[in-house]
């Protein structure tokens, strides 16, 4: 599927799918959204490579295994199990760090966001390595 | 604390995506292995056979969050599951390919030990449920790893049916939870306990009877076991061995003795029934066939009724009995599928037939052979003999005559098919035989290590029935008194009985 046409919009599309796909990971804590959904938007990025150029041209892109972001992804998420064993209470136990920003507003970070993050490239990597698998697998045109 | 089983099985893994050399494989999984057995022992020390520990994830009290609950039975099977994994671990070095280790065997090896000790210690009906899928994946992975004709048939079966009793096992769920409102076993169980119309629940404890007797490879439900278990390599086969069956008997014991306690008079002579069945079928078709492997498969369903009959009976001694019987079996079960593995090396066969005069050549291999075999048909004092005259005793007080009558039959049922193993592989005079290509003339000793270890355990077993049957007794005396275990869990809610 080799048009032109997705070839030179394929920067704006990637531009715009990463870019929400980062919004809704971060608003994904009290709203719809979160890792899942963030990830799968992220992997359609390159994804869209994949389809516009080849495979190659999208592992390059991404500059690192898919496998890579699985595992990091993982330990992201078993990270945020730390801080609340920490503090003495089980593990898992969401703990926050509020840092305060201009005026009124302030950042709260958190373990809970952590996990989503870890969630977030876990589920890219493992959608990544299926379709990469899978195109390579059929030499897809 | 008690969440360390997971959790280092799950690092463990994490470590082992990031590179794929051999090298660093081997040295991640083995140590990952012996990592979990050690926490594994230092946790029984904790709970030591009288506490439940209790730990809320997340901090959200029960029942609202996943509590994970270790009592005296979780931690006997999480140390026995540890010590069981890290033989194999150490095994599967000699015995899986260099090849197959690349392509990330011990990272499957260690996200189905996290599924396994998962279902151990989760106190949430259905986080188990989600364990399940944990194992059921891992393992259809190793199961088809190497990708041979044979192994995805066998794979296929495997999967098809364990995927039917997860369907089975979500609609129980659901139908419970639609009927209480709560996943919580502890908060199920005071439900239940104070509800008159608790025997509506049947339509549900039927579906978990299900779901847990396929993977459990009860009666009706078993035939999935011996088409799929000779097929992968046969280090992979050991293990779920040991460990996949296992967890079904495991589950079904919690739950018929936490919270589906009603209508009794049904559901344990359904199960004596089932047991009964399971033993005697199981024990027959050992009997007739000629591959070791088929031989050890179908010999595993006959001991699970052993297990099954245990609970059926529905006394601490029995539950005793079946616990301790598990866990003689996991470490005799694997044993003897590794003494196969040794004799596939050394004969590049599992047909008892082309098998012969073993015990000459290399007694080493009969003796580690023999130890489990007679501990699998309960000669004294190995433990497969206190674990049946346990079972049968409990059998007897509680006026089963007849399952104890077949529980004993069966017993001799097993010794012919290990006798026939013995026989037929070790005894019989050495066949005139064309050396074959690339078989071993001799089994270096580190080879033999693991099957060494678990003999040692199983001896250890059954020489010390009398000290460690304290804590199979409490363990018992837990789950059929499950006031202990509800107020620990439940220990900061105020719940209203209605």
């Amino acid at each position: 599927m080799k048009t032109i046409i997705l070839q030179m919009a394929l920067p704006y599309i990637r531009f715009i799918l990463i870019f929400f796909s980062v919004i809704t990971l971060f608003r994904g804590h009290n709203f719809p959204g979160g890792g899942f959904i963030g990830g799968l938007m992220a992997s359609g990025a390159f994804i869209f490579q994949a389809l516009a150029w080849d495979v190659n041209s999208s592992r390059k892109t991404l500059r690192t295994q898919p496998s890579v972001l699985i595992g990091s992804g993982l330990m992201m998420a078993l990270l945020s199990a730390i801080p609340g064993i920490l503090t003495g209470k089980p593990f898992l136990t969401g703990t926050w760090v509020k840092i305060p920003l201009f005026a009124d507003h302030t950042l709260k970070l958190g373990t809970p966001l952590l996990f989503d993050i870890g969630v977030y490239f876990t589920v890219a990597g493992v959608v990544l390595m299926f379709i990469y698998t899978l195109m390579e697998e059929w030499q897809w045109k | 604390m008690i969440a360390l089983p997971v959790l280092i099985p799950l690092f463990t893994a994490i470590l082992l995506v990031f590179s794929n050399q051999a090298r660093y494989q081997k040295i991640i999984g083995v140590s990952g292995a012996f990592a979990i057995f050690a926490t594994s022992l230092f946790i029984i020390s904790n709970v030591g056979g009288k506490q439940i520990e209790v730990l809320q994830s997340s901090n959200w009290e029960a029942p609202f969050g996943i509590s994970l609950v270790v009592d005296t039975f979780s931690a006997l099977m999480l140390v026995i599951t540890g010590f069981v994994s890290f033989a194999l671990a150490v095994y599967s070095l000699f015995y899986i390919d260099e090849k197959l280790i690349t392509h990330r065997y011990f990272l499957f090896f260690h996200t189905l030990l996290m599924g396994v000790n998962g279902a151990f210690i989760t106190g949430d009906v259905f986080n188990l449920y989600v364990w399940f899928e944990v194992m059921l994946m891992s393992s259809f992975v190793l199961i088809t790893l190497g990708s041979k004709p044979l192994q995805l048939k066998g794979g296929i079966k495997y999967l098809t049916m364990n995927l039917v009793a997860s369907l089975f096992f979500l609609a129980g769920i659901g139908i419970l939870y639609g009927k209480t409102g709560t996943l919580n076993m502890a908060h199920l169980a005071v439900i239940l306990q104070n509800d008159e119309q608790a025997i509506l629940m049947n339509t549900s404890t039927m579906l978990f009877f299900m779901a847990f007797g396929i993977k459990a490879a009860v009666f009706p439900f078993f035939f999935w076991l011996p088409s799929s278990y000779h097929t992968p390599p046969v280090a992979v086969t050991a293990f779920f061995a040991a460990l996949l069956t296992k967890v079904g008997v495991y589950a079904m014991i919690r739950v018929f003795t936490l919270f589906f306690i009603q209508d009794p008079q049904f559901w344990h002579t359904l199960l004596l029934a089932v047991a009964g069945l399971t033993m005697v079928v199981g024990g027959m078709a050992a009997a007739s066939h000629y591959e070791i492997r088929r031989i050890l498969s179908f010999h595993i369903i006959s001991q699970i009724g052993y297990m099954i009959f245990g609970l059926g009976v529905f006394t601490p001694l029995a539950l005793a009995g079946a616990i301790y019987f598990m866990i003689h079996n996991m470490l005799a079960k694997t044993n003897t599928f590794l003494v196969a593995g040794h004799i596939n090396r050394l004969k590049g066969t599992y047909k008892l037939k082309s098998i012969g005069g073993l015990y000459k050549s290399y007694p080493l291999l009969g003796i580690l052979f023999i130890i489990p075999a007679f501990a699998l048909a309960g000669v004294p004092p190995l433990p497969g003999f206190f674990g049946k005259f346990f079972l049968i005793k409990a059998g007897f007080e509680a006026e089963k005559w007849f399952i104890s009558g077949v529980a004993i039959f069966t017993g001799v049922l097993t010794l012919f098919s290990m006798i026939k193993i013995w026989n037929e592989a070790f005894f019989k005079k050495g066949l005139e035989e064309v050396p074959e290509q690339g078989l071993r003339e001799r089994l270096p000793l580190r080879e033999l290590l693991p099957s060494m270890m678990l003999g040692a355990g199983t001896i250890l077993l059954g020489i010390g029935a009398g000290v460690f049957f304290d804590y199979f007794i409490e363990a018992g005396n837990q789950l059929m008194n499950s006031d202990q275990y509800i107020q620990v869990v439940l220990k900061n809610f105020e719940y209203v009985a209605n």
